[in-house]
């Protein structure tokens, strides 16, 4: 269960200047629930994530995982960014192995842990390649793997599957859907793409600009097994209905 | 079989040394036959002058520079972690960068004699400087969110410092190493020539000075060998290191 309360955020620019990044949100993110933070860019959506992993410092307003205040980043929260972050000096096998060496498993249990989850994104043959020798997508499966072998309780993901072609976007979100199936965790899942977001998310948080604040919270709450779910009427109604709420958003911003 | 190829320049370069001295069109006190210069080698070897040269020189040159390397890595890393010693630092290294480093050979000797020490202060201080600046540019190239992904992984503040920043620092700090080598071997050579009673650097200057040019030449020779072996072997162990690289 992830609680924010009050928060706000402001950042400086090079030249010194105070920008507001977040002001005043106020959400609650359910154990198991799959939520998107949908908005343009600016809207803060990434310095909403980044507060919730614990990298930046909280400036107004609390953000509580399990009733327990957050002071920094920590393996109960996962994370996923739309640039991989995969160590580039290790394989892909000692990527996943890194997660699991801090939390002091035993030799034995952290090489099958690996094996498990490198097996569970369909590396297996690339476990001994370097990142430098996959591609885009087979370098973000290998972070997804990387972080779900900690079994973190919440995933924060940021535009993961931004970097990637459209028919590995498509694939990687099925397979995503799939995972998160397997083992249900909280999932905080920061995209730009109106389709993406109602396609994976149960909720829908939908940002504005400068300064970032909820718009509004949508349920996007489909039968995600059905392999004709974007094509029937329900869904591309949703997206529409989501689509001008951002597109409004994005106006208000000029 | 490339090998070959690649120096076959070099092998010209001998041939051409060798008929110019034998055919008398230089004169064989400005340059002695290749000849001449192999045999003042083995005689030089066969007199365990070389070897004793060579081995004082060597040790002068290993200990500044990994003393350099040490130091040099340490502070660049904890230069690009933490600013108040950057702002400390960064000034001392942008007015000792432009000090021809062999203006320091009097002082070095000046404070610590002719022997091994004054040679292996004068390296360490001047080969610290390139491997400083690679360490402090490859550290602040490491990417943020590649410490956010390690700390969230579990890792601790300084934990990351060991097992992100200085692996995504080594490409750099490989180079400045490799620069601080180069520049190890020209002060080595240059202090005991000027500053020294043994090596492979005073062994040039009083052969030289007595005359003996074939050997002198000899000298030169190996010294311009150990250089290139070491780049080489350097330029081995870097592919090595960064085999993880496209």
């Amino acid at each position: 269960m992830i609680e924010v309360e009050g928060l706000s955020h402001t950042y400086r620019t090079p030249d010194g200047r105070a920008v507001s990044a977040l002001d005043n949100i106020s959400l609650t993110v359910a154990e198991r629930e799959f939520v998107a933070l949908l908005g343009p860019s600016g809207c803060g959506k990434s310095t909403l994530l980044y507060l919730l992993g614990g990298f930046l410092p909280i400036e107004r307003g609390v953000i509580r995982f399990n009733s327990t205040p957050i002071t920094g980043p920590g393996p109960d929260r996962g994370i996923v960014f739309q640039h991989f972050a995969l160590f580039p000096w290790k394989t892909v096998r000692g990527n996943v192995l890194y997660g699991l060496e801090k939390m002091g498993l035993p030799r034995a249990d952290r090489e099958a842990r690996a094996r498990e989850f490198i097996e569970m994104v369909g590396l297996s043959a690339f476990a001994d390649s370097y990142p430098s020798q996959l591609s885009g997508g087979m370098k973000q499966r290998a972070a997804i793997a990387r972080t779900l072998a900690v079994d973190p309780g919440t995933l924060l993901m940021d535009e993961p599957f931004g970097a990637l072609d459209a028919q590995t976007r498509t694939q990687m979100q099925t397979e995503l859907l799939r995972i998160w199936r397997r083992s249900p965790k909280a999932v905080v899942f920061v995209t730009h793409d109106v389709q993406e977001a109602v396609y994976l998310a149960e909720r829908i948080i939908v940002m504005s600009a400068r300064p970032g604040r909820i718009k509004a919270i949508v349920d996007a709450k489909f039968d995600r097994e059905d392999p004709q779910l974007v094509r029937t009427q329900a869904f591309r109604d949703r997206v529409d209905e989501v689509w001008a709420l951002v597109h409004d958003n994005t106006a208000e911003a000029r | 079989m490339r090998v070959a190829v690649h120096y076959l320049p070099i092998v010209l370069i001998v041939i051409v040394w060798e008929a110019v001295s034998r055919f008398g069109i230089v004169p064989t006190r400005s340059l002695p036959s290749l000849t001449s210069v192999v045999n003042a080698w083995i005689e030089l070897v066969a007199s365990g002058e070389m070897l004793a040269n060579a081995a004082a020189s060597i040790w002068r040159g290993g200990a500044g520079l990994a003393i350099a390397i040490l130091v040099g890595a340490s502070l660049g890393i904890a230069m690009a972690w933490w600013r108040p010693l950057r702002m400390l630092v960064n000034p001392m290294v942008e007015a000792l960068y432009p000090l021809p480093k062999s203006a320091l050979i009097p002082v070095t000797a000046l404070w610590l004699g002719f022997g091994d020490a004054s040679k292996i202060l004068l390296i360490f201080l001047a080969c610290m400087l390139p491997v400083t600046l690679g360490a402090f540019n490859g550290a602040r190239g490491c990417e943020h969110v590649m410490v956010w992904s390690a700390r969230a992984l579990g890792a601790g503040r300084l934990r990351v410092l060991w097992d992100v920043v200085v692996p995504s620092a080594l490409p750099e700090l490989l180079n400045g190493i490799r620069t601080a080598l180069a520049l190890s071997f020209i002060l080595l050579v240059s202090s005991e020539l000027i500053a020294s009673r043994n090596g492979l650097g005073y062994l040039i200057g009083s052969l030289g000075e007595a005359g003996v040019y074939d050997a002198m030449f000899a000298a030169v020779l190996t010294v311009a060998f150990l250089g290139f072996i070491s780049d080489r072997v350097f330029q081995r162990f870097s592919q090595w290191v960064l085999r993880w690289r496209a």
